[in-house]
């Protein structure tokens, strides 16, 4: 036998060999007959997978020998996560437990489905009617029963804005949209871009967009367009695309370049002045070393003091979920005060619960807790909450074109028939 | 060289092909570039200045995070790719030299396979692993096993036509000989058509190895246990949710690329040799 | 008696292919037509007949027809430009090239890696205020700057260049393959005939790699139909849809907008343009090999 043919041999028994591998049933599936739980979640890396690991061990300390299978699938915003829990729900796989927004996603998507269990006896029995504020348990239920449990809450709107530059240049954070006009001609005019956007993703400019809505309408107006008390068509909504449009005139002209973070980057950069994003914005300026009040300031986005868009990860119980009682522990701790305490801090967030230890949070987080408690809570559309997830589709769609072409009459149009589309107006 | 021509063309010839090999390669600086920058460094807008004090903090996060996805891969990656190579062979030896009545309506049948857009057949695909899992010992959805089934199949198309388009530049006049002398079907194949093969197995598992490799709509929807999944969904995972710690990507986007890399740079030449040898012509 | 073993035997190895392919392909095709004609619009599965409704809802779709248009547009400017970058590249590494192994490793790697990896790094690349537009501008080179993908009416070719790095060098390789193929006395025999190079190459090379282009424009043809992961790693949908793709519609419609038959409808239209590129093509080899 020459050299070359004993090393193809070799090779090729050492390829079947790992083939054998791969075929043998049960790889990496060996844990014995332990209890499991698992929990399926888009919090994949960084300060939320931190956050969910030490939720984890509060479970484990009051629950021992229970093994768990933290489930994660990534992508912007769940996106990629969704697809996959769609796929497995109704594949018939589902987990023992699932992230899902509050409101329309979780009612519209899952519960009015059937595919979710009530946890009205479980808000009885842990006294969690109390813990949460109404407007958050409202988000929920549906009728009259809770169908998941609120974890953390961020903030939807709210105006970053660099301080230095504002300072240098004595400004003050704008309170109206008429204010930011004027604070935004003043960057202008020293060439500094005003505002940062990056919609690379679509959902970035719906998210500002609601924000105007928001301002433009108030609170009752804001939640009339959900059920279709505030027309798409109306003054209101016309004014908001107007603003909006004025507000594109100053932005970076790349912001389809960029998605959001790399907009919040800007600020750091000083390439631009202002942002309106989430506040897990908060939560990338501190991984950067960014400090609230010193580097970055903060205010609610114009025209919305006195408003808190929600936005708010929970965890609910499939009907089918296999290991049904490990999963019902795991509720009881997302819920408690031990759980909010550990997880939030690290993402960033603060406690769907009332009565967390400020001490354990940042000034950021502590004065958004404050207005939390005092403000009108509004549901968010693009991060779930407000609409079905066929009209917040659209939704995005709508405003990705508008963002090019600038046409109202167009966008109050597609806006009101994918309103009566998704059955939320007549 | 040696054929007298002008230098001028010369030059341009290695200008023109200096400034392609600079576009090809300009990606992979920005990887490593990026790669070795801290978190805090790391900036779109400087994605082109040398890190200020390099770290390898971002390689070593993504090993960490990706070793066991790298391994779930090899484990995925071998056996697929073998399998659908070994029946694109047998597929393409009874296509080719076996004509039977309908080989002829079977062959584009199968090929057509290798058109159809994935995300379509996401839904039915969960359910008939589950069903047919629940028929086998071995569980199928959720399990590299269910993987390796479905990258079989889907390569089935691509493997069968390589190999037939190679076996169809085999001299029918070898293998009648060989049957004159009294070999099958089987013995031809073991006689004279394998021992032919190498070259058109080698453009085969590259080609299958890379696509299973860095595939990603099937791993993900599959395998949903971490400790399950392929490295192409552990990449994708090590972002999070809102913030993405780019160093990390970078640095694990060319963890992940390197075995398939070092595949095409060692086996480069014989992918060549393979396509030469009529593996992939019309 | 051995033929017919034989015979039944070739029918034996082919079975398990053929069974595995009608289950994973014909038979999720049909269950994919089946939802695509029913009135599954929300998340409850509802298989009730719709008829073609969920078809003609989506040609009336402004979104589907940008797309549409979109895929036209790269389909044609991605298949021209790895066609000819594959064989210009294939023709210069040809001419006894100094550190050939180099240069051609260097074309083919893009294609080892992942479209997602590829699609984020040409994000960063074609970032018009800080990628390649910085570095053209330092080489004295601003007049080639450009908004890429930010502009939409150039975005999809901001895509395509992407898309060219990652499979261009496939197209190489083949090229470099059949260019090795053809025998050296061919070549010298047209010299002889007073053939320029480029005369060499009109008449007598590219004609003779036919074949190749051919096949290569299958395989490019039905990645570049079907194109997703890329698109959506590096663009999205882009500004005012210019560069969203049927592929990324119908990911959208199913998994985000639980419109089950609407995303079925989409597949199906997208099978049926790549069916409209592949049938001629299969009917044509098998003929061709009939005759031959």
């Amino acid at each position: 036998m020459t050299e070359r043919p004993r090393l193809a041999k070799t090779t090729l028994a050492l390829l079947l060999a790992i083939a054998v591998l791969g075929l043998a049933p049960g790889t990496g599936l060996q844990a014995g007959a332990a209890k499991k739980l698992e929990i399926f979640s888009w919090w994949t890396a960084g300060g939320e997978a931190d956050g969910l690991k030490a939720m984890f061990e509060v479970y484990k300390k009051r629950f021992p020998g229970v093994e768990i299978i933290n489930a994660t699938v990534a992508g912007g915003a769940g996106t990629d996560a969704k697809a996959v829990l769609k796929t497995r729900m109704l594949g018939g796989k589902p987990p023992d437990s699932f992230q899902v927004h509050g409101g329309a996603e979780l009612v519209d998507t899952w519960v009015k489905t059937g595919f979710m269990e009530s946890l009205a006896p479980l808000y009885k029995s842990e006294g969690w009617l109390n813990a949460f504020p109404k407007d958050l348990v409202d988000i929920v239920s549906h009728q009259g029963e809770q169908y998941s449990v609120p974890v953390n809450v961020h903030r939807g709107n709210v105006l970053w804005f660099n301080k230095k530059i504002f300072d240098e240049n004595k400004l003050k954070a704008p309170a109206t949209w008429d204010e930011f006009f004027k604070v935004a001609e003043t960057l202008k005019g020293k060439g500094i871009t005003p505002l940062s956007l990056g919609d690379k993703n679509k959902w970035e400019a719906a998210h500002l967009f609601e924000d105007i809505l928001a301002a433009a309408l108030g609170a009752e107006g804001y939640r009339g367009l959900w059920t279709g008390k505030t027309s798409w068509e109306g003054d209101g909504v016309k004014r908001a695309l107007d603003t909006f449009a004025r507000i594109l005139n100053y932005v970076n002209r790349d912001h389809a370049a960029f998605v959001w973070d790399q907009a919040a980057q800007m600020l750091i950069d000083r390439k631009a002045a202002m942002n309106v994003m989430g506040d897990w914005a908060a939560g990338y300026f501190t991984a950067k070393g960014w400090k609230p009040n010193v580097d970055y300031g903060f205010a609610p986005a114009p025209g919305t003091a006195g408003l808190f868009v929600v936005v708010t990860d929970t965890f609910g119980l499939p009907k089918k979920a296999p290991n049904r009682e490990q999963a019902l522990a795991w509720l009881k701790v997302a819920g408690s005060k031990e759980g909010q305490e550990a997880f939030n801090p690290l993402k960033g967030s603060i406690c769907g619960r009332t009565d967390c230890d400020p001490k354990k949070f940042d000034v950021y987080l502590q004065s958004s807790a404050v207005d939390f408690t005092k403000n009108a809570l509004l549901p968010s559309e693009v991060h779930g909450s407000a609409a079905p997830e066929g009209f917040a589709t659209i939704f995005n769609d709508i405003l990705n074109l508008f963002v090019t072409n600038k046409d109202v009459k167009a966008a109050q149009a597609a806006l009101q028939k994918a309103c009566v589309a998704n059955k939320m107006c007549k | 060289m040696g054929r007298g021509r002008p230098r001028a063309t010369r030059v341009l010839l290695y200008a023109v092909l200096a400034f392609f090999a600079a576009f090809y390669l300009m990606p992979v600086y920005v990887l490593v570039n990026n790669g070795l920058k801290s978190f805090r460094e790391v900036s779109l807008s400087r994605m082109w200045a040398p890190p200020e004090q390099a770290t390898l903090e971002g390689f070593g996060k993504a090993l960490r995070e990706l070793a066991p996805n790298l391994r779930n891969s090899v484990v995925l990656v071998v056996p697929a790719a073998l399998v659908s190579a070994a029946l694109g062979s047998v597929n393409g030896y009874v296509l080719a030299k076996w004509k039977f009545a309908g080989a002829d309506i079977v062959f584009p049948l199968l090929l057509f396979g290798m058109f159809i857009p994935y995300q379509s057949v996401l839904i039915p695909l969960v359910q008939f692993l589950q069903w047919l899992g629940g028929l086998l010992p071995v569980p199928l959805y959720g399990s590299i096993t269910g993987l390796v089934l479905v990258h079989v199949v889907y390569g089935i198309p691509i493997t069968t036509l390589i190999f037939r388009n190679y076996y169809a530049t085999v001299p029918t006049e070898i293998v009648e000989a060989a049957r004159i002398d009294g070999a099958g079907l089987v013995g031809v194949y073991r006689n004279v058509i394998l021992p032919l093969s190498m070259p058109a197995f080698v453009v085969v598992m590259i080609w299958q190895v890379t696509q299973i490799w860095n595939e990603f709509l099937f791993a993900v929807i599959v395998t949903s246990n971490p400790a399950q999944q392929p490295v192409q969904v552990a990449l994708r995972n090590l972002a999070g949710s809102q913030i993405v710690e780019w160093n990390v990507q970078m640095a694990g986007a060319l963890l992940a690329a390197l075995p398939p890399l070092l595949v095409y740079v060692f086996l480069g030449r014989y992918f060549l040799r393979g396509l030469m040898a009529g593996a992939l012509k019309g | 008696m051995r033929i017919r073993r034989d015979r039944a035997l070739s029918a034996l190895i082919l079975l398990p292919s053929v069974v595995a392919v009608g289950v994973f392909v014909y038979g999720f095709i049909g269950w994919t037509v089946y939802v695509a004609m029913s009135n599954w619009n929300s998340f409850v599965p509802d298989l009730s007949f719709a008829g073609l409704r969920n078809f003609a809802d989506l040609f009336q779709t402004p979104r589907f027809q940008i797309d549409l248009g979109n895929t036209l547009a790269f389909t044609l400017t991605f298949l021209a430009g790895c066609l000819g970058i594959g064989l210009l590249l294939a023709v210069l590494l040809d001419r006894q090239i100094r550190g050939e192994a180099f240069f051609r490793n260097a074309f083919l790697f893009p294609m080892s890696i992942s479209f997602i990896v590829g699609g984020t790094v040409w994000q960063w690349l074609l970032n018009p205020s800080t990628g390649v537009n910085l570095l053209l501008e330092s080489a004295g080179l601003g007049v080639l700057k450009s908004p890429w993908y930010t502009e939409p009416r150039i975005a999809i070719y901001a895509v395509v260049i992407a898309a060219l790095w990652q499979m261009s060098g496939f197209t190489m390789a083949m090229y470099l393959a059949g260019l090795r193929g053809i025998s050296d006395e061919l070549r010298e025999a047209a010299r002889v005939d007073g053939a320029s190079d480029l005369q060499l190459y009109r008449h007598v090379i590219i004609p003779l790699l036919h074949p190749i282009t051919l096949s290569a424009a299958i395989v490019l043809g039905h990645i570049s139909l079907k194109i997703f992961d890329l698109v959506f790693a590096m663009t999205g949908s882009g500004p005012a849809f210019s560069t969203d793709v049927p592929g990324i519609f119908m990911f959208e419609t199913t998994f985000r907008g639980n419109r089950f038959a609407e995303g079925a409808a989409i597949s199906i239209i997208m099978l049926v343009m790549v069916a409209v590129v592949i049938i001629p093509y299969l009917i044509y080899s098998t003929r061709t090999e009939a005759e031959a």
